[in-house]
């Protein structure tokens, strides 16, 4: 970089690789993440030196040895509260987290749900597999309820969290699904999270092939159209191969309709707001589930909202307005103090 | 007591002490930690030696006239060096019968007792379980009573302001504290210029408070209740500018200045916890010095908070007490693996789980020590006092950037909540800390994130240095490159070499001085906040001839270079611990020496005497 000009070297996904052989089990969907990140990182106009990845524990969690930039693989659910330490550090940093289901709402949900209330500008990906693959297939708190799993063997007995009514909750101001399966739209989810202030949450469906496999099946490439919903800001909500399914509302539970039956028109379907200034319409669409409703993908929230670190530093520039710049000195010496000679 | 009397013009003749020992007691909403903390100022401001005991109830506003109720704050005011907040009371001001029972038997025989005569109502005396009023009864003989209307003079004395009956019975602590003033010859300025500064924007809470402390000061003067004032001279400390300190207080300020020598911005993540909240709190008031505080939603986030921010370049610490040093034991694993600087503080209280939160004990050290799975070192320090707080926090700052560590400092409630006059040094006196970063100029080719310096420090890279990009984490490390690494001939090496890093820093610090002879009969080792009681006790000895010696630790991990020649060259080794025996354990293990331990376990801290008696035991040759 020359020192005149503020041009960045022009970064590829390349420059993303580290040297570190990637350890996940073939056919795995975390490959699909860690290709679409390094595509989107280069595209950011951040330079890769600013850019944090910090994991706690599990397989999501080696994401970080894998991306050529700085990072820390934490403990077992720290991965948010590391990760608000170094953001507050030095807010300069893009600082992204890379956690899977139980990682951020078992052992972590604790950080999860305070990171989110206060909209610390971390960049969130939650690799969720609905199921323990590190420690060998026990349930996460993701797994439906009568899933048998290596720890479940009747049976799992857990009523499970849909991840983003639990952030959306916690007073998430961005709140997005992706899919692993879909690298197009995930890359687009990526970008838009990477602009957003505060705290960008990203659930990734991802398939976990060994202990898990096929567990979104029905959000694959043959089944997509019917099963999912691809959300768009100020669009009405229209899925299915035909394009003729849609979204209505009918007082405050959403409804599956055909354009063209039954007297319904394209003015009936719900219009997608991710900027509402209230979350119950995310709130809403994070309910719909599969296989009674299609489940949306995309981005259900983007609120504009003052970041912690911003709130923290503007503090911090007041605190020196009104005192002055801190004079060590003049600090000692504060409170009562007297003379012996 | 030492006293002589003297002959003056005033009609009240005035006895000088060399030392008083005198402690306010009362309900925990009759504010005497105010009153004692204000007594406590004029008397250092006066120019005395000063050293405080403040002593309160777990519960935030107990049940009023209860005995769990009751607050206490003990004051210990000299003529000459103290070290201690004193072990018997020369004078004891009990606010309600439930104080009287609680306290009595510390106060000693001919001791002066002012009773706020008012407070002894027959449902007080049920409260305090008393069955006769101890004001009638025989069981004062033999103190100097004074009983004194304090809630009807205090509120006779405020009637003008225009508060209510409630509000203005809130300020018989001042009354008290003017009463005693007087008594003590205490100037009235420093009291008086605090009431300004705290309640100056409401003009009638200032005035009463203003009014109740002159009525009590002039009580003394007029009524000629008391037979004698007394006065204890100014103490002959080393010249300079002093203030007065709490442990807590001296956290903070030494944190910041450590930040500051070093040119870095401090990060302090914590969570609240008695009895060290104060420090969060105290530093959260100096944002203009780049401060940041978090309050993180548990101490488990306050310490990962923490390793994040050493990673990204802040001079980072956070504080707590035993139940979050539990806590924080994984995370703290984590920054010994990742070899990052940071200040653990523990402010020890009675444990094990709640314990005891308000009250004293130093029974963390070994979890401090050892208390993380695998081989875990790290250095531990300990302060001796509430103003060595300050040095020693700023020494473990040190220690923590130059050997790449996390550091804990063990401090404890008794430091944490006690003040004493602390001599401010000149900026010319705090020593640079200089943490040197990497650059990609620097390290050549190919960055090693560990690889080691001559002090076996691996280097501090930041992010956003271009060229140093790398990861760091829990997993065992290759040496030099830092990759992942599971290889069995390298994890012994890294265990060993970790091991030797904090081991290595036993050069780096002072040899252990040692107060006495330099080979004898008897050493005494303490540590901590023991070594006020510790050295009054050992003084007293020596000063009647006895064949003694006392060392005070601060660096418990590593020990000091010469620890193990200077236990050789006593016969006997006394360790006296609030706890059951931690250091002892300890050097017993490294030494091989047959040290014995004298272990307290009630909350409180040692009485000198208790120290003492235990030295004149064993120098009669008696076995413990
Ligand atoms: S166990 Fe499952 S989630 Fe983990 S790497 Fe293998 S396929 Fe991926």
């Amino acid at each position: 970089m020359s020192a005149s000009s503020v041009e960045l070297d022009v970064l590829t996904a390349k420059d993303f690789a580290s040297d570190q052989e990637v350890r996940w089990c073939p056919g795995c969907g975390d490959y699909s993440i860690l290709a679409q990140i390094k595509k989107v990182l280069p595209t950011l106009g951040i330079p890769k030196e600013k850019y944090v990845f910090v994991s706690g524990i599990g397989c999501s969690s080696r994401f970080p040895y894998y991306v050529e930039t700085y990072g820390i693989h934490g403990v077992h659910g720290r991965a948010c509260a590391i990760a608000t330490g170094v953001k507050l550090a030095n807010p300069e940093l893009s600082v992204w987290v890379a956690t899977g289901d139980g990682d951020a709402l078992s052992i972590g949900g604790n950080h999860f749900v305070h990171m989110l209330r206060k909209n610390i500008g971390l960049k969130v990906l939650m690799f969720n597999n609905r199921i323990y693959g590190l420690t060998k297939g026990q349930y996460s708190p993701t797994t439906e309820l009568g899933k048998r799993t290596k720890s479940t063997p009747w049976g799992s007995v857990d009523r499970p969290f849909n991840a983003l009514s639990v952030a959306i909750g916690a007073e998430a101001t961005f709140v997005a699904r992706a899919l692993d399966s879909d690298p197009k739209q995930l890359c687009e989810v990526l970008e838009r999270a990477a602009r957003h202030e505060g705290t960008a949450f990203v659930e990734i469906y991802q398939n976990c092939v060994v202990f898990n496999d096929g567990a979104f099946e029905y959000s694959h490439k043959s089944q997509r159209a019917d099963n999912t919903l691809y959300l768009e800001h100020g669009k009405p909500m229209i899925f299915g191969k035909e394009r003729e399914k849609g979204i209505r509302l009918i007082g405050t539970h959403p409804e599956v309709v055909t354009v063209g039956k039954g007297g319904v028109a394209m003015d009936d379907l719900l219009v997608h707001d991710e900027r509402a200034a209230e979350p119950t319409l995310a709130y809403l669409l994070s309910r719909m589930r599969h296989p009674e409703f299609p489940e949306p993908v995309g981005v259900f929230r983007c609120a504009e909202e003052k970041s912690y670190e911003r709130r923290v530093y503007e503090q911090v520039e007041e605190a020196k307005k009104r005192l002055g710049e801190g004079d060590l000195a003049g600090l000692l010496q504060s409170g009562e103090a007297w003379e012996i000679t | 007591m030492v006293t002589k009397t003297q002959a003056v013009a005033q009609p009240i003749p005035i006895q000088e002490m060399e030392t008083v020992t005198i402690r306010f007691a009362g309900d925990s909403g009759d504010g005497m930690q105010l009153a004692g903390t204000q007594f406590s100022n004029a008397s250092a401001i006066f120019g005395n030696d000063v050293s405080t005991f403040p002593d309160f109830p777990a519960e935030i506003r107990a049940p009023a006239g209860t005995l769990f109720g009751v607050s206490g704050y003990q004051i210990n005011f000299s003529a000459r060096d103290i070290s201690t907040p004193g072990d018997r009371l020369d004078a004891l001001v009990a606010m309600n019968p439930a104080a009287l029972k609680t306290n009595l038997q510390d106060l000693v025989k001919g001791g002066i007792l002012i009773i706020n005569s008012d407070a002894f109502t027959d449902a007080n005396l049920k409260k305090a379980h008393y069955e006769n009023d101890p004001l009638e009864g025989e069981e004062l003989d033999g103190y100097q009573l004074f009983k004194i209307p304090i809630t009807k003079l205090t509120l006779e004395a405020v009637k003008d302001t225009g508060l209510t009956n409630k509000q203005a019975e809130r300020c018989k602590n001042l009354f008290a504290l003017g009463v005693v003033c007087w008594l003590f010859d205490r100037p009235l300025d420093p009291p008086l210029n605090w009431i300004h500064q705290k309640f100056g924007k409401t003009p009638a809470v200032d005035q009463a408070n203003t009014l109740a402390l002159k009525a009590g000061y002039a009580y003394g003067d007029i009524v000629e209740i008391f037979p004698v004032r007394y006065k204890v001279q100014k103490a002959s400390l080393p010249p300079g500018t002093y203030r007065r300190l709490t442990g807590n207080e001296a956290l903070s300020l030494g944190l910041v200045a450590a930040a500051r020598r070093a040119g870095l911005k401090l990060f302090y993540g914590s969570y609240p916890i008695t009895p060290a909240s104060e420090v969060l709190q105290e530093l959260s008031r100096h944002k203009n010095f780049d401060v940041i505080t978090f309050q993180a939603e548990d101490e488990i986030a306050a310490i990962s908070a923490v390793i994040g921010a050493s990673f990204a370049g802040c001079l980072s610490a956070t504080g707590t007490s035993g139940p979050g040093l539990d806590l924080k034991q994984e995370a703290i694993g984590l920054a010994v693996m990742t070899e990052l600087p940071m200040v653990i503080i523990n402010v020890q209280r009675g444990g094990p789980s709640t314990g005891l939160p308000t009250k004293t004990e130093q029974s963390d050290l070994l979890e401090a020590v050892c208390g993380r799975h695998g081989e875990c070192p790290l250095p531990v320090l300990a302060a001796l006092s509430p103003a060595d707080c300050f040095g020693m926090v700023f020494e473990a700052a040190r220690i923590a950037i130059k050997y790449m560590t996390p550091v804990v400092l063990l401090s404890d409630g008794y430091i944490a909540n006690g003040a004493e006059p602390w001599r401010i040094p000149g900026m010319d006196e705090l020593p640079g800390l200089h943490p040197t970063f990497a650059s990609a100029g620097t390290t050549g080719d190919g960055f090693q994130p560990y690889a080691r310096d001559e002090n076996l420090a691996r280097p501090w890279a930041l992010p956003g240095t271009p060229g140093l990009e790398h990861r760091v984490g829990g997993l065992e490390k290759k040496d030099i490159s830092g990759a992942v690494c599971y290889e069995p001939e390298n994890h012994q090496l890294m265990t060993e070499l970790r091991q030797k890093k904090v081991e290595g820093i036993a050069k780096d610090i002072p040899l252990q001085e040692v107060h006495g002879p330099a080979r004898g009969k008897l050493l005494v080792l303490g540590w901590g906040g023991t070594a006020g009681a510790i050295q009054s006790a050992c003084e007293a000895a020596q000063a009647k001839g006895h064949d003694v010696a006392w060392a005070t630790m601060r660096y418990l991990n590593p020990f000091p270079r010469n620890l193990g020649d200077v236990l050789k060259s006593y016969k006997k080794i006394l360790i006296p611990e609030l706890n059951a025996g931690q250091l002892l354990t300890l050097v017993r293990a490294r030494y091989l020496v047959d040290a014995e331990g004298l272990n307290k376990m009630q909350g409180r801290p040692f009485l000198i005497r208790e120290i003492g008696d235990r030295i004149e035991q064993i120098l009669r040759g008696v076995s413990s």
